[in-house]
């Protein structure tokens, strides 16, 4: 069993790419929806605080991680773990998160990605000329009710558009797709901020000002600081942003050179993050809305998250700057989304390609297709079922309680394992900056206590992890309708919810297994696991 | 409060980016170096 042979072809590729992982269609749809939702302009103290004491952190840690990883021909979490926790042979199950993780939410994102250049197709063809604002609206509600092929024809290009760069490997695919569409990212997304800033009340059917966007969505409630929810908020915003927790960091730094820097790289990726969300994301979505709509239908809009306002009210809205700006708009907006999006999804490809040819030797092109077949396997239930709420239970379980789960597992490996000096030796190394002393002290109590403290909102809150393991909102609406119709649909749903947890944990059981084979092959061939 | 945290964020993204920049190893990659060990 021989390892195989990568690497990253430039610093500049890495950290675009690392960037391009953590920009995400949250930064666009998820922050500025987060920020109105919690208090406004006061949002970004909590939010940045979180940043300093959790994200870098985490950053650093899984960047050290990664590169410690690959020292031993690890470029996998499971292995990486293992090779952290020494004689502990039960962190590489831990690690079978960072597989799973990947796994499961690129089987939805490639979907959601597939909506993007759906939508670009349909702005450069002209889909929503001459439509009102319902029936902009509605195409959307008839895209992913699937009354067409067109949903389906996407999501399968961008399934093969993904495999095959991922198939290219690092330097010839995911490094070259990452030094174009980042910079073109952060162009289209200029061109709608400066557009969205500068639009006039009377002018092209407005009736705000932009600015009148960015004041609403800017002005703090300095009252919601103390508010232990808003907190939670922000952590949780910081997490999803910068795509910690997943195993994808640790795998991309796993192809570092061991004298390469992790420290510098580490925070220019994420500062990178930083600029894409809280400059360019708060300056499109709210003050291009806002500018239409108003503040109250703003308000209302959002209580849904921020998916509806970008598919159902963005294309409709462009349409007010005429024919030619609004192709323009729409191929840069769905432009942008797609780029966050494809740069992310080809993030999560790389630690199962990793752990394939790791373990079982295969070659870069078996694996990444290996890896597409299984999305489309694992991602046809989002499809054909999204409206019954499989899309969703695929978010919640592998995007947003895997993540949290898994890095507060990593760290308490990491601090306090692994050990926090052998750990500051490892983020240290052949740094090109200096790291602040403060952070050997917060990666060792301060940050295990954030994400302990997460787990636990998230756990215990109302709406959490209990409640949704009980179903508890399906069961109140269940026991609330009268209407049989409605009382069927319901029942059919609750089928669906429980099908697809049954159908993530299988799959985790499955990497839970195919670890255990590698363990065993492992020491058929002597590749004992270094005591550190 | 948009101005302030606007600014503070374009700053620092630029000042380690042009850091990164200003330290970047040439692109070549050395082969032996980029091989260096891999398990096996």
């Amino acid at each position: 069993m021989s390892a195989h042979k990568e690497s990253w072809g430039s610093r500049v590729g890495l950290v675009l790419a690392m960037a391009g992982n953590a920009v995400g269609l949250g930064n666009f749809l998820r922050f500025p929806v987060q920020a109105i939702q919690n208090g406004g302009g006061s949002f970004i103290i909590p939010y940045l605080v979180c940043f300093l004491l959790m994200g870098i952190p985490l950053l650093f840690v899984e960047w050290s991680m990664g590169r410690f990883g690959g020292k031993y021909g690890d470029h996998s979490t499971p292995f990486i773990l293992n090779s952290l926790g020494g004689k502990g042979r039960l962190w590489k199950y831990v690690g079978v998160f960072g597989i799973f993780t990947n796994l499961a939410v690129a089987a939805y994102y490639c979907y959601l990605e597939s909506w993007t250049l759906a939508y670009v197709w349909n702005s450069v063809s002209g889909a929503f000329s001459g439509q009102s604002a319902d029936a902009v609206s509605a195409m959307f509600g008839q895209y992913v009710s699937l009354e067409t092929g067109t949903p389906i024809f996407f999501w399968l290009f961008c399934l093969v558009i993904n495999t095959w760069i991922l198939s290219r490997g690092l330097s010839g695919g995911v490094e070259i797709v990452s030094k174009v569409g980042m910079p073109l990212l952060i162009f289209f997304g200029i061109f709608l901020a400066i557009k969205g800033v500068t639009l006039q009340a009377g002018s092209e059917g407005a009736i705000n000002d932009g600015i009148a966007g960015l004041n609403f969505l800017w002005t703090p409630n300095f009252s919601s600081i103390w508010d232990f929810k808003v907190w939670l908020a922000a952590a949780g915003q910081i997490f999803f942003t910068l795509s910690v927790g997943m195993g994808s960091i640790q795998c991309y730094a796993s192809y570092l050179r061991q004298r390469d820097d992790v420290a510098l790289n580490a925070m220019s990726a994420g500062w990178m993050n930083e600029f894409v969300e809280v400059v360019l994301g708060a300056s499109i979505l709210i003050p291009i809305s806002v500018g239409y709509l108003g503040v109250e239908r703003v308000i209302e809009l959002t209580q849904t998250g921020g998916l509806g306002l970008g598919f159902r009210t963005m294309p409709f809205l462009f349409q007010q700057w005429g024919p030619i700006l609004s192709v323009l708009a729409g191929v840069a907006w769905f432009g942008l989304l797609f780029f966050a999006g494809i740069t992310s999804s080809l993030a999560m490809g790389t630690p199962v390609m990793g752990f394939l040819r790791d373990e079982f030797g295969w070659s870069r092109q078996k694996s990444a297709w290996t890896f597409g077949a299984s999305i489309l396997v694992l991602g046809a239930p989002c499809v054909f079922f999204f409206n019954q709420g499989v899309f969703d239970e695929y978010d919640y379980w592998a995007g947003t309680v895997s993540l949290v789960v898994f890095a507060m597992l990593e760290i308490i490996l990491f601090a306090w394992v692994f050990g926090m000096d052998k750990g500051w030796y490892e983020i240290t190394r052949g740094a090109d900056m200096k790291v602040p002393g403060m952070f050997k002290f917060i990666i060792k109590y301060v940050t295990p206590l954030i994400l302990i403290a997460v787990f636990l909102g998230s756990l215990l809150s109302e709406g959490g992890i209990l409640d949704k393991i009980a179903n508890k909102t399906l069961h109140a609406q269940i026991a609330a309708t009268t209407d049989p119709t409605q009382l069927e649909a319901l029942q059919t749903q609750l089928l669906y919810v429980n099908g697809s947890r049954a159908l993530l944990v299988l799959l985790f059981a499955g990497i839970a297994f195919l670890v255990y084979k590698a363990q065993v092959k492992r020491e058929r061939f002597g590749r004992i696991t270094p005591t550190v | 409060m948009m101005l302030l945290s606007d600014g503070i964020v374009i700053a620092v993204t630029l000042y380690f980016f042009m850091r990164v920049l200003r330290t970047a190893p040439p692109d070549h990659v050395d082969e032996e170096e980029a091989n260096y060990p891999r398990g096996g």
